[in-house]
């Protein structure tokens, strides 16, 4: 099990390899579907501040206002990544982004981004919704929240022990094309 | 996170004492004109978003004790316990996509439908305040969000399906379909040619092996497949969710398709997709499959994937006006 705090070197990052097992500490941004069209058409600047070294989460969450103003995470398990595909090579090289945290992996072009940046592609379990939000110790800011409505703002919050397996590395390892090709291999005998 | 955790839900008598429902609430079912659903609505969401039904966890951790011990499968399917013991006992949702809402109300002569659906609708609302559903309702192509599950033009969300019937109880079912398992179900036209399938069973084998190695983890695998042989394109697909209302290790009622299911659930998990596409045993909980009526020239296969996290329940309200929850 690897401990790791945002935010991260480029070192750290070249050092996981798929397979590996973390524990995500210190602050993460959310961000889905809008949010990474929005990045990649408008290149936003006040975001740069935030984004470098830190680590992107594709996750829409359940959040709950409280009345002194607050908020809170009830439910935050990762959304599918792959809506991303087009967008996230050229997120993390702006932004410089170390890493993506999401579900069901990401494609050729991403991975070639996490090689070229140096960034990793972190698994969650999905469904996981009130196991990951108990590691969501305090939302620290919410971006666009009007704009795009609570599932695809930005929320900046503080992770504790936030539990993840690397999926994709920065030397162009994947977990799931191996899987991908293991599981067609085996279908075409099934299908037969 | 490797320690084998113990499937035990909190007990009916905990689960009754946090319900929204004053104690002893009835419905007066000989004047369907002043039944108001609202309420027993609302607890029928507050149980279905937060507590799994019991079939799918016991399908769940035999899918975890046949993986090996400590692996990243047993380990990931241990977490999808461990979450389904805190969204129970907190009373918060399951997963954080609470899903499209869709209803199948089933009702005696002389309910108003129009009024039942304001009703459901009202529920929806009320359960959104709570946080125990995300607002996941948006205009497609502005993606704007009203905040509140509420389509404006009634139509599209939540979607309430109703069924006048011969008897005196109202039914009402639930299922929250997230939309990552929405987006890898597919349907497909036989003859196939790309994938080899014709217009028989083994075509239909062909179809579902094809669509599970497509979906990959991104449905949240282990998953639960619907799957509707004919009709037409439209309800062929609506029959693939229904028939996900069916509890897990339930017999098909024609043996013919029970064979088909225990032999594709059998087969599917040798693809070694395994739980979120980690690799491992557990690839699907279950197949569910319902053979319909079809055009002579259409044959379609409708497939709706259902991720581990299937959250569905039905309501009673009996013939006495009492409520009761499956």
């Amino acid at each position: 099990m690897i401990r790791l705090t945002t935010p991260i070197t480029e070192a750290q990052v070249r050092q996981l390899k798929v397979g590996d097992e973390v524990l995500l500490n210190g602050r993460i941004v959310l961000s889905r579907d809008m949010g990474h069209k929005y990045m990649k058409e408008q290149k936003p600047e006040w975001l740069k501040p935030i984004l470098e070294n830190m680590v992107i989460y594709h996750c829409g969450p359940v959040v709950k206002k409280h009345e002194d103003g607050h908020w809170s995470f009830v439910a935050a398990g990762p959304t599918t990544s792959i809506r991303e595909e087009p967008y996230q090579a050229e997120v993390i090289e702006t932004y410089k982004v170390r890493g993506v945290i999401g579900k069901g992996g990401m494609g050729k072009k991403t991975s070639e981004g996490l090689q070229k940046t140096g960034a990793v592609y972190l698994h969650a379990t999905g469904g996981a919704g009130s196991l990951l939000a108990e590691r969501v110790k305090r939302v620290v800011d919410v971006k666009m929240l009007e704009e795009f409505g609570s599932p695809e703002a930005f929320w900046i919050v503080e992770v504790e022990d936030f539990p993840l397996v690397v999926t994709m590395d920065s030397h162009g390892g994947s977990l799931h094309e191996i899987v991908l090709a293991e599981s067609q291999a085996r279908a075409k005998v099934l299908m037969a | 996170m490797s320690e084998c955790v113990i499937p035990t839900l909190t007990s009916n008598e905990v689960v009754e004492s946090k319900s929204v429902l004053p104690e002893g609430w009835k419905a007066d079912l000989s004047n369907l004109k002043a039944v108001d659903l609202t309420l027993p609505t609302l607890e029928l969401l507050r149980r279905s978003t937060s507590r799994l039904p019991q079939d799918v966890i016991d399908a769940l951790v035999k899918g975890r004790d046949a993986e090996e011990a400590g692996s990243r499968a047993f380990n990931t399917l241990n977490d999808m316990v461990r979450n389904i013991l805190l969204a129970d006992g907190h009373v918060t949702p399951l997963c954080q996509d609470t899903g499209t809402l869709v209803f199948w109300v089933r009702h005696p002569f002389g309910l108003s439908q129009r009024t039942a659906k304001q009703q459901v609708r009202a529920a929806v609302a009320e359960a959104t305040k709570r946080s125990w559903l995300r607002p996941n309702c948006v205009e497609a192509l502005s993606g704007k969000n009203p905040g509140n599950n509420m389509d404006p033009f009634h139509e599209g969300h939540p979607i309430v399906h109703f069924e006048e019937w011969e008897r005196p109880e109202i039914e009402i079912a639930i299922m929250q379909k997230g939309g990552g398992c929405e987006n890898v179900g597919a349907q497909y036209r036989l003859p196939d040619a790309a994938i080899g399938a014709g217009r028989d069973l083994k075509g239909v084998r062909k179809c579902i092996i094809d669509a599970v190695v497509k979906a990959q983890g991104q449905g949240c695998s282990p998953g639960i497949l619907g799957v509707a042989i004919g009709g037409d394109r439209v309800t062929s697909y609506e029959k693939s969710k229904e028939v996900i209302l069916r509890k897990l290790g339930t017999p098909n009622p024609v043996p013919a398709m029970d064979a088909f299911e225990k032999e594709m659930t059998r087969d599917l998990n040798t693809l070694g997709v395994g739980p979120m596409g980690y690799g491992g045993n557990t690839t699907v909980l279950g197949v569910l499959v319902e053979e319909m009526y079809r055009h002579p020239a259409s044959f379609f296969v409708s497939i709706s994937y259902m991720c581990w996290s299937s959250r569905r329940r039905v309501m009673t309200i009996g013939t006495r006006g009492t409520v009761s929850f499956d």
